[in-house]
């Protein structure tokens, strides 16, 4: 094939302007990025113009110090990246320009859809609740089996965007009746300017807004944050460093922290575990997360042993076998933990939500879909005990 | 970004994996994982000595250099470093009329960008072997960097462009010009430019020499960061292993067979951005298919000049270029003291 030719293959119009608005960007939809289906509801609902100028979406970021010399340190994420001037942190949605660091993703939405809520998954959180979920581009760290990496790990200018400001997001949630606004797909701490914002506007409008997240912050954004969220969902990777370290480019002991604060904060929160076989499905290792969890954190947190598939940087690995994911909540329930599920197996008996006093299914589901619900006033129906949970 | 983290597998585990490709079934799964692309034994870049080819008579004037007196340099250069008759033999002896020629620039910075006019010199140069001008393309990131660095984007096929050459920018391409999944080099995984990996049989990387507040110097190994999807993932622990492993993948081993390095201008200290006052006027070119040496050449260049300006060394700063040792480690090419040979024109 002559140079030419495989120019006429991969341009849109060589013969003229060569980016075409709306199509030089990375098609991540025609890719299958997992359990989204955002562009055709931003256009149904108006979104402005894909491919709006870069310019338009920069903010400035509230969390970082200045340094000497025209450089930043960021002071949003434990990694606290020291950022020269042109450059941008890890996250590569935050820039240094001219000693200002700035976000890049201010109103640049990437992913929009309206999901229920046990798909975030919030399984004590309103059941039943329709939550317009929304991304922008980046995270702050790398997983290798990241299942969304089509978004998360790409820049923002590379990825196909539409305009919606927090106002305007607020508007679709109640123009869609959705009650709950969910902050998810990515990781909401890169996008955190707009992720406040659109908050603080739901809470004046009565949209409730869920943080679906790392937990990889800083405590004093968090504890700002935390006003503005009704729910948190976090991802606990795994209970070693060296896992945090080898397949997340991250560290344990910053989520820890997180964890710690959602619970002294009072803060309605929900701990996923992805269990990678091999990498994170050692008996010993969940005992310890679960020992941790009730210890620290309290009985009632519910945990969600959620199952892998291959993908991304780790594609030599098989779905994880739902014995493991079974073993692993049996640990968790042995040592205490009221309310342990496996996910990502619709159909399974430990997707539905069980009494801790009597044992019996206070919410029986389906995938996402509610199938019984035994709760009234936050008690059992069948023998008045509490059941932990925002109702 | 800091470099404050440790590199999760140092060079040794990388090599101690890619010589152990046939036996992958003996690593652990997690390992197994990440080294499944590696397989391949590194190969490296030609051997080759550095050309520093600068001139008193290149004038800057209104912001332009003079081109003529860089073609003069570029193809005394060639001619030198490929022992040719003369310098169409020696742009022949490394390309070939059937190829396509990407000419990855440096353009992050206003200031200290690669000069159109020395890009103006490659195509010439290129075209005088025989290589039609639409087969060559301009190339960096995005064409809002190009632009911003005085390139403008070629308004058809045969005309428009620097001398009649593409000049587009990865964001050009259809789908947003990276491919589709990722590809490991030991601990870099990335999605590469479909520039690199669809369009170009042979690649130039034409970098400018300046400091980078990370990798400690920003040549030609540290330019390729913007032929991936990601490069912000690899400036921890002063992009080492980073810079070494992104230049060991094969797109780019068997692609790149010259650089050019653009050091009319060079910037010592405050790198990446533009930063005259610690700009200077080194005045030529810098020319090998080694970008081993080359770097290392451009970094001891780098550090002379600290020394005259009373600066610390970048050890001293905190970012000693530690991926060149890395790279000669893993057979990339000559970057020691003594490893090469450095020849003057002029």
């Amino acid at each position: 094939m002559s140079g030419r030719d495989k120019f006429d293959g991969l341009i849109d119009n060589w013969g003229g302007g060569l980016l075409t608005p709306g199509v030089g960007r990375r098609d991540f939809l025609a890719r299958g990025c997992a359990g989204l289906c955002a562009l055709p509801l931003l256009g149904k609902l108006g979104g402005l113009p894909v491919d709006a100028a870069d310019d338009a979406y920069v903010r400035e970021a509230r969390y970082y110090k200045k340094l000497d010399g025209l450089r930043v340190e960021c002071e949003l994420c434990p990694r606290k990246c020291q950022v020269a001037d042109k450059e941008r942190g890890y996250c590569g949605v935050r820039e240094n320009r001219g000693g200002d660091y700035k976000t890049l993703v201010y109103s640049r939405v990437v992913a929009l859809h309206i999901d229920p809520i046990e798909k975030k998954p919030l399984a004590h959180f309103r059941p039943g609740s329709q939550a317009l979920s929304l991304a922008t581009a980046g995270c702050n760290i790398e997983c290798r089996f990241c299942q969304n990496w089509n978004i998360s790990q790409f820049r923002p200018e590379q990825v196909n965007a539409s305009t919606i400001t927090p106002k305007g997001m607020v508007d679709i949630a109640v123009e869609r009746k959705a009650p709950i606004i969910a902050y998810t797909y990515s990781e909401p701490v890169v996008f955190y300017e707009y992720m406040a914002d659109v908050a603080a506007e739901g809470k004046r409008r009565g949209v409730e807004s869920v943080m679906i997240s790392n937990g990889y912050i800083q405590p004093q954004p968090l504890r700002d944050l935390l006003p503005l969220m009704d729910a948190v969902k976090i991802d606990l990777k795994a209970f070693t460093e060296k896992f945090y370290d080898e397949s997340c480019s991250g560290k344990l002991q910053p989520v820890l922290d997180t964890l710690k604060i959602l619970a002294e904060a009072g803060k309605w929160f929900e701990i996923v575990v992805l269990i990678i076989p091999t990498l994170n499905d050692d008996p010993a290792e969940v005992r310890e997360m679960a020992r941790w969890i009730h210890g620290e954190l309290g009985p009632d947190v519910p945990v969600h042993f959620s199952r892998f598939h291959p993908t991304y940087k780790i594609k030599n690995l098989p779905p994880t076998p739902i014995s493991t994911l079974e073993r692993c909540q049996a640990i968790a329930a042995e040592e205490g933990m009221h309310y342990a599920y496996c996910g990502n197996v619709p159909g399974h008996p430990t997707e539905s939500t069980y009494c801790p006093a009597c044992g019996k299914a206070v919410i029986k589901r389906y995938g996402y879909t509610i199938l019984e619900n035994n709760i009234a006033d936050g008690k059992c129906r069948f023998c008045q005990r509490e059941i932990a949970g925002v109702w | 970004m800091s470099g404050k983290n440790k590199s999760r597998f140092g060079r040794r585990a990388f090599l101690r994996r890619c010589a152990a490709g046939a036996s992958l079934a003996l690593l652990p799964p997690a390992s197994a994982a990440s080294a499944v692309s590696c397989a391949a034994p590194v190969r490296g870049y030609p051997a080759s000595p550095v050309i520093l080819a600068r001139s008193e008579r290149l004038k800057i004037v209104g912001g332009k250099a003079d081109g003529g007196e860089i073609s003069r340099l570029l193809d005394a250069a060639m001619v030198r470093l490929t022992g040719a008759g003369n310098e169409q033999e020696a742009w022949r002896s490394l390309f070939k009329p059937s190829d396509v020629v990407a000419l990855k620039l440096n353009c992050l910075a206003r200031g200290i960008a690669t000069r159109p006019e020395v890009t103006a010199a490659i195509v010439e140069g290129l075209k005088s072997a025989g290589v039609p001008a639409h087969n060559i393309v301009i190339w960096e990131r995005t064409n809002r960097e190009l632009e911003d660095a005085g390139y403008k984007l070629a308004a058809n096929a045969l005309g428009g462009g620097l001398g009649g050459a593409r000049c587009l920018g990865t964001d050009a391409i259809r789908g947003g010009g990276y491919e589709a999944e990722p590809e490991m080099a030991g601990e870099v995984g990335s999605c590469f430019s479909q520039v690199l990996t669809r369009l170009a049989t042979a690649v130039i990387n034409v970098p400018v020499l300046k400091d980078h507040d990370l990798a400690g110097v920003s040549g030609s190994m540290k330019n390729n960061y913007g032929v991936i999807h990601n490069p912000n993932r690899y400036h921890d622990n002063n992009c080492d292993p980073y810079v070494a492993h992104l230049n060991s993948v094969n797109h780019l081993t068997g692609k790149q067979r010259l650089v050019v390095c653009d050091a009319i201008t060079a910037q010592c200290n405050a790198g990446p951005a533009f930063r005259p006052e610690w700009a200077w006027g080194w005045g030529g070119l810098l020319v090998s298919r080694d970008p081993v040496a080359l770097d290392a050449e451009g970094a001891r260049i780098i550090e002379e000049r600290r020394r005259e300006k009373g600066l610390p060394t970048l050890a001293e700063a905190g970012r000693p270029p530690r991926w060149l040792e890395t790279a000669v480690q893993m057979g990339l090419g000559n970057g020691g003291p003594g490893a090469y040979e450095t020849v003057e024109v002029g």
